[in-house]
């Protein structure tokens, strides 16, 4: 039972991560209708220079808030500089410049900082932090920095006025720009946050699954299938797809290892958790496209 | 795009049988590393070629190309390491067994389009270092430690070396494939595929089973990717997990994009190109590292990122439309275009294969 507790609050914490990069993912797609692969490794190059800050002594928040900072100015730029002129371009053109920001992101964090794993500080207190046995200290603190940068979010999008004319924008580009808003730089301030939200997420996860330039890979193999469970437009699902997705992740290897205890026989482990996300995103992609939240569209011809 | 003039293309093929067996004239021009990294290409183009008949001729976006490379490459090697069938014999076996695994998978592909079946594929590509090392398969795939093979020796003792062999061999298998994926485009089958592409309702309606063709495409495709993996599998004797990462499936696409999607001789250029780029990146590092004096180490993947980030830009066709569009102006140039209006060199141009993907 303790074992099956212990597995539950590492998945949620797990899910944490997911539902933020996947939060990231989802504010993209329903402003633009791409679907970002250099997500990922943006968020890994945050990652790296937060771990750069901190190196030349900065405290883990100062380099925590500086990095964020930096991811999204970093995305803003990147918006407004490469992905702009490529609104009305063809899915293949779009899809092969996100690979082509991928490949740059990773190879130039390998180049600055080498390939090597490092570790990664947990700004969170040893002791008197979790509940001894069942979640530890970090778990939690991810668990807790996640549902405050959810509320951030929501609050910002409900009730600030730069939030409103966001959702207009994403919502309804032409309408928006007939009332005045920006769409341009409210598309531009998606990928600044976007990018924000991916490092959030990144600087947490590195303590876990230790620096290094493809620390990312499986991470956002899962958000994407947590964007998905949850339906790819809505914020929401996306958060809830990301908790649903992290505990199904440790309960399928959970339920392996047991399995492998009781039979000997091994079907499913730790080994297989891409895997495991791979059968998860072709399985809600062609048996509910729409995720568990998600509208259905309907498309005119 | 008009396909390579036949006259050329003969020039090409004869040379590239003539040039290897001047060794002995020229031994330091072509030596037998040299013929390796051709050989190299050679299986990069094929490679590609699978790539193009799926996203350049059929529309269907693929990031994970690299798992088929991976079966052919797989199911060559277990072939040979477990059954000791003789290595040209492996071939036909990883096309079939890779056309199956890509119709199976074309067929979820079918309720997918553009952005989604990219991120299927993406998913596929992630995975395959994984599934590779599954327990189960452990017996067959020799797990992380991978299998070693032996590479072919010339058969009826022709002498040749074990390079130069390897490189008729690739060179032979190049030749039928890219023969045989001419006639296919240019059959009523290559017609309804790239219907498909342009609009597939429009190709849906004038009665093509896009479904069956679509599915088929992603098959034949697998299998020509499967192919290169095989003979990648005799050429560098060895096959492992982890070489056929992500970035296996980003190199292919590297090909495709920079080649020219939707055309043959670009896949040729397109796996020459990544091929050199990968070799070169060691030389491009000290470069930057010494004659610069920039303390960065500059990897390949810099070079590819930066280039598909630029050519979507520039030439959204590849570097084989680039030409093409570069003589065409020429040529017009040298006729003095007298009396052409702008609205018909617009309508000369021909259409941008990059919107295949385009969601209709």
């Amino acid at each position: 039972m303790e074992q099956f507790l212990q597995q539950l609050a590492s998945g949620l914490a797990n899910g944490a991560i997911y539902a933020c990069v996947a939060l990231a993912l989802v504010m993209i797609y329903v402003s633009t209708d791409h679907l970002n692969f250099a997500q990922g490794e943006m968020a890994m190059f945050s990652t790296y220079i937060s771990w750069q800050l901190m190196n030349w002594g900065l405290s883990f928040w100062v380099a925590f808030i500086l990095a964020v900072v930096f991811s999204f100015i970093m995305g803003v730029i990147i918006e407004r500089a490469i992905l702009r002129p490529l609104h009305n371009a063809p899915v293949l053109s779009v899809v092969v410049v996100f690979i082509g920001l991928l490949a740059i992101c990773n190879s130039v964090a390998g180049a600055i900082w080498s390939y090597l794993i490092k570790e990664f500080p947990s700004p969170f207190p040893k002791s008197s932090f979790g509940i001894a046995g069942v979640i530890g200290p970090h778990q939690l603190g991810v668990v807790m920095v996640t549902l405050i940068v959810l509320a951030l979010l929501f609050l910002f999008f409900r009730f600030t006025p730069l939030g409103l004319a966001m959702r207009a924008a994403a919502q309804n580009p032409q309408m928006a720009r007939l009332v005045g808003v920006r769409v341009d730089w409210m598309l531009a301030l998606g990928w600044g946050l976007a990018a924000a939200i991916g490092a959030v997420a990144g600087i947490m996860v590195a303590h876990i699954v230790y620096l290094d330039p493809n620390m990312m890979g499986g991470i956002l193999l899962y958000a994407f299938a947590s964007a998905l469970v949850g339906g790819i437009g809505n914020p929401a699902g996306a958060v809830v797809g990301g908790f649903i997705v992290g505990v199904l992740e440790n309960m399928v290897a959970f339920t392996g290892n047991q399995i492998e205890k009781a039979t000997g026989i091994y079907i499913i482990g730790n080994g297989e958790k891409l895997s495991v996300a791979l059968i998860i995103v072709i399985f809600v992609l062609t048996v509910k496209p729409a995720g568990l939240f998600g509208r259905v569209v309907v498309k005119r011809v | 795009m008009p396909s390579f003039p036949k006259k050329w293309t003969l020039i090409i093929v004869v040379l590239a049988v003539v040039i290897p067996l001047l060794q002995p004239l020229m031994p330091d021009l072509v030596s037998d590393y040299r013929l390796f990294l051709v050989t190299t290409m050679i299986i990069a183009a094929i490679a590609v070629l699978g790539l193009n008949l799926l996203t350049g001729f059929n529309g269907q976006i693929s990031l994970g190309h690299g798992a088929f490379y991976a079966v052919g490459a797989y199911v060559a090697a277990i072939l040979m390491d477990q059954l000791n069938v003789p290595y040209y014999a492996t071939l036909p076996f990883a096309a079939m067994i890779c056309f199956i695994v890509g119709y199976l998978f074309g067929l979820p592909a079918l309720k997918l389009e553009g952005h989604y079946l990219a991120l299927a594929t993406f998913a596929l590509a992630l995975a395959v270092p994984q599934i590779l090392k599954y327990k189960w398969l452990e017996g067959l795939t020799g797990g992380v430690q991978g299998i070693v093979l032996s590479k072919p020796e010339a058969p009826f003792g022709l002498p040749l070396s074990e390079d130069q062999w390897l490189y008729y061999y690739c060179l032979i298998v190049m030749i039928v494939l890219f023969w045989a994926a001419n006639n296919i485009l240019n059959s009523r089958s290559g017609r309804a595929m790239m219907a498909i592409r342009d609009y597939r309702i429009a190709a849906d309606t004038m009665g093509i089973d896009t479904a069956l063709y679509k599915t088929v495409t992603f098959g034949i495709s697998a299998a020509y990717t499967g192919i290169a993996g095989a003979l990648s599998a005799s050429a560098i004797a060895f096959v492992a997990p982890d070489s056929f990462n992500f970035f296996l499936s980003i190199k292919f696409l590297i090909g495709l994009v920079v080649g020219g999607v939707g055309s043959l001789a670009g896949s040729v250029v397109g796996g020459i190109f990544y091929v050199l780029v990968d070799n070169s990146a060691q030389a491009l590092s000290t470069f930057v590292k010494n004659d610069l004096g920039l303390q960065f180490d500059l990897s390949a993947y810099t070079v590819f990122g930066i280039l598909l980030i630029v050519l979507m830009y520039l030439m959204p066709m590849g570097i084989v439309g680039g030409v093409y569009i570069l003589v065409r102006r020429l040529q017009r140039a040298g006729r003095g275009a007298i009396g052409t209006t702008p609205a018909m060199v617009a309508q000369s141009r021909p259409t941008r294969p990059a919107e295949a993907g385009k969601g209709h």
